[in-house]
């Protein structure tokens, strides 16, 4: 084993609350009763729900302990392919702990909410100016719920038109989500494969493209890592027949401040937050998936829309075309806040460079990794590579298996079997976060898993071996799941 | 996973691009996932199948399969009705990965042109097309 930062150390186990429960224990104490017992309505009544009495101390031990068993960007390099988990500094949690912020309510009057609603309105406006769109929504709750916009907006603009469309053209190499987002808008999605390049041909998109398909919904640069570059075309083709271009931005961090989105021809575009912005995500907060769209779809934004006149923030409902209200309030108001403190502690040129050292630090690691790993797409890359499995077979030796070997060298496993177009991919983000020297400490762990794959299979077969559990029978847990307390 | 040799591909089964197979049964076509799907796909928790009755052309999908790994559809290689699907795979998923051929078979239609099913691969073409893969 090489030298590596992964070790073994005193972990404390820890029971089920349920288990640990006992009748009575309490963590507060309700103050004497001063007024006199009255009946309940009766539909009020009936079995409390099933919950362990625990004292302070035992909650708070349990999840303390939890939390030790836990593995996060805190802790170390989580290249979690087109998730970019990247650091999320902690002046944007002071940034949205800030009483002004975390304690303003909702249905303050406007005028008691001007620091809040001015800096939704001026977010609003930086994400306009990172990605070149001219209109921005905050509202959506995250990024499928963004596309679900994105995809009303365009429904709206075909409705406008008096005209009504029944296809998406969704690309192999699209977001997950996204075939499922059209879907759910009502429309039924057409697949169409990338090209050997691992990207779309506007010819491909000139075949199916017609008077019944809506638009397209393609994800720049792609789930390959790949910037789609006969985008202009694939626009050009789409809007002949009126179509609209909805760009998944799921992987804007390769490109804040370097592709202008209106320039390639997108129509409407949608950001996640905490991705691209800094903000805790998977498990560690709500998303925030805001809608950016040009001139022709602001008319169909979201309401209520921020408004500013004479230095006056104000909610507005006037908007007769829009396709009306997504989210509750105004959205994901905490997050908005640490995007915004993100976004004023870089800077454009910051936000620039951090897109310029994800791309750089990918390419590295694709560079590094090649001769060991089969690189289906020898190419320049953005923000993430992909690597498959296929160099391992003749040991038997599969990407789960690499994956979970990675963890007893202390690092979180890449995405892997997805993108589904590259079989037993190993898809891995190492975003800007992670210094040269982490860099290189996951390139040898890799290095040093695909020697072990030819010399001791049996070790990647049964890793990971120095974690707190060891390896876990996924089919059991998916075909008899045990989801009770 | 198994190399392309240690497949097990009987002789008497049609195959689609999609790693489907079809095989005629009378005036029907029962249809399944092949060794070869199964194995790339690992270990499969759930069988999403249509319903009695529904009726698909060829090339369309007609549910879905989910393995440890991802989600992936699947296509009916012979256009027609569904008249008969298998229950057991709802609480015996495992059944496609033990016994493809058998007892994990997914549906038995009833097709609408049975000359479709000559149009699908025998074993030798679908073996060369996987060894082009």
């Amino acid at each position: 084993m090489i030298e590596t930062i992964a070790t073994s150390g005193l972990i404390l186990n820890e029971p089920l609350l349920w288990e640990k429960g006992r009748k009575g224990r309490s963590g507060f104490s309700l103050p004497r009763r001063d007024v006199e017992t009255s009946p309940m309505d009766p539909a009020l009544t009936g079995e409390g729900p099933d919950f362990p009495d625990l004292s302070e101390v035992d909650v708070v031990r349990h999840y303390t302990r939890l939390s030790t068993w836990n593995f996060g960007v805190d802790t170390g390099m989580y290249p979690l392919g087109s998730c970019t988990m990247k650091y999320n500094p902690k002046t944007n949690e002071r940034q949205a702990s800030l009483p002004g912020f975390s304690r303003s309510h909702p249905l303050l009057p406007e005028k008691l909410s001007q620091g809040a609603l001015e800096l939704m309105f001026k977010l609003e406006r930086y994400l306009a100016e990172i990605t070149g769109m001219e209109a921005v929504s905050l509202q959506p709750a995250a990024g499928a719920h963004g596309e679900l916009a994105g995809m009303l907006l365009i429904h709206a603009y075909h409705k406008g038109k008096g005209s009504q469309r029944s296809k998406i053209i969704i690309p192999d190499t699209a977001h997950g989500t996204n075939p499922a987002s059209a879907a759910l808008c009502g429309y039924r999605p057409v697949p169409v494969n990338s090209n050997e390049n691992g990207i779309l041909s506007a010819e491909t998109i000139a075949a199916v493209m017609d008077e019944e398909t809506a638009g397209i919904m393609v994800t720049n640069p792609n789930t390959l890592g790949l910037f789609e570059e006969n985008i202009k075309e694939i626009a050009e083709v789409v809007h002949a027949k009126d179509g609209l271009i909805y760009c998944d931005g799921a992987n804007m961090n390769a490109v804040m401040g370097i592709v202008d989105m209106m320039e390639i021809g997108i129509d409407v575009l949608h950001l996640n937050l905490h991705k691209t912005f800094s903000t805790p995500h998977g498990g560690g907060g709500p998303g925030s998936g805001p809608v950016c769209v040009n001139k022709t779809l602001e008319p169909f934004l979201p309401i209520p829309r921020i408004v500013s006149e004479n230095g006056h923030y104000a909610l507005s409902e006037d908007f007769p075309q829009s396709i009306g209200k997504l989210d509750t309030f105004h959205g994901h108001f905490g997050v908005m806040v640490k995007a915004y403190s993100y976004i004023m502690s870089m800077g454009a040129e910051g936000l620039k460079k951090a897109s310029q050292l994800a791309v750089l630090n990918a390419n590295y690691i694709k560079e590094k990794l090649k001769g060991v790993f089969h690189l289906p797409y020898d190419r320049p890359c953005m923000h993430e590579c992909v690597f498959t499995d296929k160099n391992q077979a003749a040991n038997k030796i599969t990407t789960l298996e690499m994956a979970k070997r990675l963890m007893d060298y202390g690092f979180h496993p890449p995405t892997v079997y997805f993108p589904l177009v590259v079989q037993g991919a190993i898809m891995i983000e190492p975003t800007e976060t992670e210094s040269k020297e982490d860099i290189d400490r996951f390139i040898d762990a890799l290095q040093h898993i695909a020697q072990e794959a030819k010399e001791n299979p049996q070790i990647l077969k049964e890793a990971p071996n120095r974690c707190k559990v060891k390896r876990l029978d996924e089919t059991a847990a998916a075909r008899k799941p045990c989801l009770a307390g | 996973m198994k190399e392309i040799n240690e497949l097990n591909l009987p002789d008497d089964l049609r195959y689609a691009e999609d790693h489907e197979w079809a095989r005629s049964e009378k005036n029907n076509i029962r249809v399944g996932i092949d060794d070869y799907a199964q194995d790339q796909l690992g270990d499969i928790v759930y069988v999403d199948l249509p319903q009695k009755g529904d009726k698909f052309s060829k090339g369309e999908e007609f549910g879905t399969v989910e393995s440890v790994k991802a989600v992936s559809e699947l296509f009916i290689p012979v256009g027609g009705e569904v008249i008969e699907i298998n229950k057991n795979l709802e609480d015996i998923p495992e059944l496609v990965n033990n016994s493809p051929y058998d007892e994990g078979w997914m549906i038995l239609i009833k097709p609408d042109d049975p000359a479709e099913l000559n149009a699908l691969m025998d074993r030798d073409a679908y073996l060369e097309m996987l060894k082009g893969q």
